[in-house]
């Protein structure tokens, strides 16, 4: 069991490098994210040879040579070296040969991995700071509710309950509504965040008021209370109770806004079309017809599989208790 | 028991008013937007103004709240200027497919998650529990819209689902899957919890059989925490249907609401939003009132 619990840190920790190095350093990236190959629409993964007929060599792969543009299909040619930080860019090939696409082209014949890359970083930013915000948010009117009891506490616990009901992907919708349908990609971006903190505050707050709850009849709580502490000076030494809780409530939150930003940029409402972000990406995945021949245009999904699995890997099972106490954290319970 | 029922009930009758008119005081607001939209296409000032009339932002937003309650006093939710068909027709039908989508999946869910949660949950060292955590954490970590399209791709690889539009197969199986994983998770960790309860020793000592244990004793125990969770899934089963009817292009009230966010169409968006109050609601209320039959201190509060 230690073991295996071992190996799980591992992976996680190997996973959170990767996501990390993919998104602050762009230049992983072969290709430009927006630039599109017209010979290279729907074609396949390039696939990293290491020996051929003459034995081992130093890692290539092999030129793509369009046979037929109505059924896509693509020939192998010559072998092509692979050229290591040349360009800003970490790996590349002989640019007269085309592209290099590890994991394809997309319908417009941009590069899908450099796509996936850099879209990284709009996905992943806008999930991380949409959950930094709602946890803020939800620990200080957690906190305040806390500290408060009383008419406050209930209130703001029914203003907790109530958005809690309600489904994630329909308020998110309801309030992008209220927005103009087109902006920059650094409106969505702040807009996004916004919204995605508004929306995934109150099961922050329910934890942050049951953790200050039992706090605040302690009896250090009671020594500040006589010495004239006011309500924040006590909610701050109340908070730290409460760090185990929102580490963990990172797992509920992160995935579920990921998904959030896929979902809404998938329909649309997201990042502008040009831009390279997971949800964006998904539209071209959507058609069945095109699915079947060219599956690398999920790649996305298998990049937010990756995320979420990797982040409940690290929770082990605290993410499930968090969730089930949550009704062990209702005051009128 | 029943001041505890009347109490959720009216929770639930607020909370199916509050919501609609949150959306239509949001959807005014939006449809602010509409008119910066249409002057930007340079439309005339009289078309902006039939939009106007049409949103009914020559109104007040309190006229327009009162003449939605007093429409919905006589079953009318005004007509969607999308589709131009009266909103009820088309919410009715919306509903109707999300909820027999999400019962569905909730029900595929249950039959898989539950008793797999108890078994595993009581026995965590066996055979079973050491091949169904991995998969477990597989399915967790692959939401309706991930699995959707995990799933599309396996059926046109494959052909063993339908991709066929009306085909419900697909679209339950992506909901269904991660919920069946969430269930198993909780309740496993809800079933170890309580068979580590002093209770259980004692029963096991007074000669209750093994069997009797895990899935009488302990299961009651258990079943608590995992229906004060029902509610969230419920939620987040509407969510994932958004997504899920999208992507498998089915019809629904998540679609419908999509259109209507996209259209600026007031009225449906209130219907839609009113509908799936509704549904919400009532989940909400058979969960709290299993929760009740399963806990006797629920009833207290």
């Amino acid at each position: 069991m230690r073991r295996r619990a071992q190996a799980w840190r591992t992976a996680l920790a190997t996973l959170a490098a990767i996501v990390v190095v993919i998104a602050l350093l762009p230049g992983i990236a072969p290709n430009d994210p927006g630039r599109s190959f017209p010979d290279r629409a729907y074609a396949p993964p390039m696939r990293l040879h290491v020996r051929d007929a003459s034995g081992f060599r130093a890692p290539f792969v092999r030129e793509q040579v369009l046979r037929d543009r109505l059924l896509r299909q693509f020939d192998e040619g010559r072998a092509l070296p692979l050229r290591w930080f040349q360009h800003g860019h970490l790996v590349t090939i002989d640019p007269t040969a085309g592209p290099l696409l590890f994991l394809g082209g997309d319908p417009l014949g941009r590069d899908v991995f450099a796509r996936l890359v850099h879209g990284a970083r709009l996905s992943l930013g806008v999930a991380a700071l949409g959950t930094i915000g709602a946890l803020f948010i939800g620990a200080l009117i957690g906190a305040l509710a806390g500290t408060s009891g009383g008419t406050i506490e209930r209130v703001l616990m029914l203003a907790a309950d109530f958005v809690l009901v309600l489904p994630g992907a329909y308020l998110v919708l309801a309030l992008r509504g209220v927005l103009p349908l087109v902006l920059s990609r650094a409106q969505v971006f702040g807009w996004m965040t916004v919204l995605f903190a508004l929306s995934a505050w109150p099961h922050v707050a329910r934890g942050v008021r049951a953790i200050v709850a039992t706090e605040r009849v302690r009896d250090y709580a009671e020594a500040l209370r006589a010495a004239g502490a006011g309500r924040w000076r006590l909610a701050r030494q109340f908070l730290p109770a409460a760090r185990g809780f929102l580490t963990v409530e990172i797992v509920l939150i992160m995935p579920a806004l990921l998904v959030a930003e896929a979902t809404l940029s998938f329909l649309g409402l997201g990042f502008p079309p040009p831009e390279a972000s997971w949800g964006t990406m998904l539209q071209d995945a959507q058609n069945v017809g095109v699915l079947g021949g060219a599956p690398w245009l999920v790649a996305p999904a298998a990049a937010i599989f990756i995320v979420v699995f990797a982040l409940h890997l690290a929770s082990g099972t605290r993410a499930d208790s968090a969730l089930l106490a949550l009704t062990r954290a209702r005051p009128d319970r | 028991m029943l001041t505890f029922l009347a109490r959720r009930a009216l929770g639930a009758l607020a909370f199916t008013i509050v919501v609609p008119i949150a959306a239509i005081v949001l959807g005014r607001w939006s449809a602010g937007n509409l008119e910066a939209e249409l002057s930007m296409q340079r439309a005339s000032a009289v078309s902006i103004a039939e939009a106007r009339a049409a949103a009914g932002l020559d109104r007040s937003a309190a006229a327009q709240v009162a003449g939605w309650v007093a429409g919905v006093a006589r079953f009318d939710l005004g007509r969607s200027a999308r589709f131009g068909r009266p909103v009820s027709e088309l919410v009715l039908d919306g509903a109707a497919h999300t909820a027999a989508l999400a019962a569905l999946a909730l029900l595929v869910a249950t039959v898989i998650g539950w008793p797999l949660g108890v078994v595993t949950g009581a026995r965590p060292r066996s055979a079973l529990a050491t091949l169904v955590a991995p998969l477990s954490l597989a399915f967790v970590a692959c939401p309706p819209i991930v699995g959707a399209l995990a799933l599309m791709l396996l059926a046109v690889s494959t052909g063993w689902l339908s991709v066929a539009p009306g085909s419900l197969a697909l679209p339950t199986l992506a909901l269904a899957l991660p919920l069946a994983a969430t269930l198993e998770r909780l309740q496993a960790q809800a079933t170890s919890e309580a068979m580590s309860a002093p209770d259980l020793p004692a029963a096991a000592a007074r000669g209750v059989p093994m069997w009797r244990l895990i899935w009488v004793h302990g299961a009651r125990q258990s079943l608590r925490p995992v229906l004060g969770v029902f509610g969230v899934i419920v939620g987040s089963l509407f969510s994932g249907s958004l997504a899920v009817e999208v992507l498998t292009a089915r019809p629904g009230l998540g679609h419908l609401m999509f259109d209507a966010i996209g259209a600026r169409d007031l009225w449906l968006v209130a219907g839609c939003a009113f509908v799936g109050a509704i549904l919400l609601a009532a989940c909400n209320l058979a969960a709290d009132a299993l929760r009740a039959l399963a806990d006797p201190r629920v009833r207290e509060s």
